[in-house]
């Protein structure tokens, strides 16, 4: 036990009302601009980070740079890592605000992005889509299907909607307790389905299971501009709940006394955190580990607001998907690593860290 | 003012609350008492707005039902028994909590929030602990910190469940006495539930004894703690002794 200074106990008025600060804010964006800069530089072939800094500026209208790159690398640069490295950032961003906004609605520390069963009917939507295909063959890693993200991000919202039906076998109300309930009972259900398709086909596990462990390999701008859409929805619609989480910490009945709906604030962003997870499952495969680490990572450091946890996830946790992303396609040598082990092997060692070091500090 | 009118309650099917009437005035602080399971707790929330329930409960003369959610939390502010201790949170975003119905939807809280808040929180004497986290203060301390956020919604009303009940006897005197002061310097209305009889008769204006959902006995503390009444509703033989500030409660053997 760490005894606080008695300098800590101060009078109200020299003390500030939580919420984002602009320190661990300009952090966020400095943490999405290394990421971005270092993805677009290293690689299998390394650029001048200089270079690749000058290139992006070029990328904003109306400004023109020598960069020094030549125009191979200038393709390489923005049609093949720059997609990749904005599709890390926006899939880490979604997934740790969806887990962040979950783990505040369901009062619960351990949900995840995927606790209401999105996983297990993306899961079983890709199984069934690549097991039912005639059987073609060819480098697991690069060749899905074209109807692998389709039925990823069908099987998902089918799962979390069957959840949602399931939910209210308890009450009309749908607790928090009976969703996740439910939500276990659906995923164990669908998971029994992909098991028994894999069972059946064998010759197929190499991709379903490639694209389990989660993949950020694109088709350029195409997976970019499918998640888009999405990502600005659910975070238009999470971030403006951020002061009702807050408030949801204290339960439902003293929040409806302070003059919130929420159950109303619950179901919106149970639908906004969801179809974000969907369309991030359908274009990265199951990534696990960021949307539940991020947040905490955020708590533990900035604060239990709301307020600067949820902006600062879509930050630092763009930020670290695209960091795990550039680890996962130079660590390995030709082969790639998967990025879901990238993710909870460098990830749980630095949770780790800063979960001893702040134990006793007090966070603010 | 509260009017309440034949409040009935169900939850799960089981009448809780049975046709309670009952009015408190302006300025007036009533105490709810009765034996455990009596309704006390349900009737409060129900009169809070928090609960589904028939009759009518009227508040400044308008039906709570019919006051939108921000103008009833302005209008009526809860503690509840064992209000939730939210995890990491400071004093000072505790109690900001009570502003809740004045801030915006997507807005932040304005400076005459915090100058509210934190001059509820001097009022309160817990100005000295805004930046503790919550989890680390003493029942006590908790208590008034309960009690700043819900003064912190300027409402003058306040309905208090069992606010007393996880104190030992000088934590929850003091607690008494920082109400009953509040509520002259505010001109506050109380509706409280208390368990602890003879301290309840000091402090209320009148009581109000509730046993099996229904009103079995109301009037001045000397009028409901009789020995006839505490005998019958609560099962208990006691003596009732002529105290300074009323009816002080004994039970002895039987």
């Amino acid at each position: 036990m760490t005894v606080r200074p008695a300098g800590t106990t101060r009078p109200a008025g020299t003390v500030r009302p939580a919420g984002l600060r602009a320190g661990w804010l300009a952090g966020g964006v400095v943490a999405v601009l290394i990421a971005l800069v270092a993805g677009l530089a290293f690689g299998s072939v390394s650029l001048p980070p200089a270079g690749v800094a000058i290139e992006l500026l070029n990328l904003i209208p109306g400004v023109h740079l020598h960069s020094g790159l030549t125009e191979r690398e200038v393709a390489i640069l923005t049609e093949l890592r720059l997609p990749r490295v904005v599709l890390g950032l926006l899939v880490g961003g979604l997934l740790a605000l969806a887990g962040a906004a979950y783990q505040g609605v369901f009062r619960n520390p351990l949900a995840d992005p995927h606790l209401l069963g999105v996983a297990a009917g993306a899961g079983l939507g890709v199984t069934a889509v690549i097991s039912l295909r005639a059987g073609t063959s060819g480098d697991a890693t690069a060749n899905l299907p074209v109807g692998v993200p389709v039925a990823a991000f069908a099987g998902a919202l089918l799962a979390v909607a069957l959840t949602w039906l399931l939910g209210a076998a308890g009450g009309r109300d749908r607790s928090p307790a009976t969703l996740i309930l439910a939500g276990v009972a659906v995923s164990s259900f669908l998971a029994a389905g992909q098991t028994y398709l894999m069972q059946q086909h064998v010759d197929t596990l190499r991709e379903v299971y490639s694209w389990l462990l989660g993949r950020l390999a694109t088709a350029g701008w195409h997976d970019v501009l499918i998640v888009l859409p999405y990502a600005v929805v659910t975070a238009a619609i999470v971030l403006s709940q951020r002061r009702e989480l807050d408030v949801l910490t204290v339960g439902d009945e003293e929040a409806s006394s302070l003059g919130l709906h929420p159950q109303r604030s619950r179901y919106l962003l149970i639908v906004a955190a969801s179809l974000g997870t969907a369309a991030a499952v359908s274009v990265s495969g199951l990534i696990g580990f960021v949307g539940i680490i991020v947040p905490h990572t955020m708590r533990l450091l900035a604060g239990p607001s709301y307020r600067s946890i949820l902006p600062l996830s879509v930050l630092f946790g763009g930020a670290f998907l695209a960091l795990a992303d550039l680890l996962a396609r130079t660590a390995g040598g030709q082969a790639e690593i998967p990025i879901g082990v990238v993710t909870a092997f460098f990830g749980a060692p630095f949770f780790i860290v800063v979960l001893r070091r702040s134990r006793g500090a007090g966070t603010p | 003012m509260i009017r309440v009118r034949d409040l009935r309650v169900r939850l799960d099917g089981n009448l809780i609350v049975d046709g309670v009437d009952l009015e408190v005035a302006d300025g007036e602080w009533v105490m709810v008492i009765g034996p455990n399971g009596a309704g006390k707790s349900t009737a409060l929330r129900a009169i809070g707005g928090l609960l589904p329930a028939t009759g009518s409960v009227e508040v400044n003369g308008v039906p709570i039902e019919r006051m939108p959610r921000r103008k009833r939390a302005t209008t009526i502010a809860t503690v509840a028994q064992n209000p939730a201790v939210p995890p990491a949170m400071r004093v000072l975003d505790y109690a900001l909590l009570g502003r809740t119905p004045y801030i915006p939807p997507l807005g932040r809280e304005s400076a005459a929030d915090l100058a509210a808040v934190e001059e509820v929180l001097e009022s309160l004497d817990v100005a000295r602990f805004a930046s503790r986290r919550l989890e680390t203060l003493s029942g006590g301390e908790r208590q008034r910190v309960f009690l700043a956020r819900a003064l912190a919604q300027g409402a003058g009303i306040l309905l208090l469940d069992e606010p007393t009940s996880a104190l030992d006897i000088g934590h929850q005197q003091e607690v008494l006495e920082l109400i009953d002061r509040l509520r002259a310097e505010r001109g506050l209305t109380v509706l409280a539930t208390m368990h602890d009889l003879s301290t309840a008769g000091e402090y209320a204006d009148r009581m109000v004894l509730l046993a099996e959902g229904a009103v079995v006995a109301a009037g001045t503390a000397r009028e409901v703690l009789t020995e006839e009444n505490l005998a019958k509703h609560y099962r208990v033989r006691v003596r009732v002794i002529e105290g300074e500030h009323g009816p002080l409660v004994v039970p002895v053997r039987g």
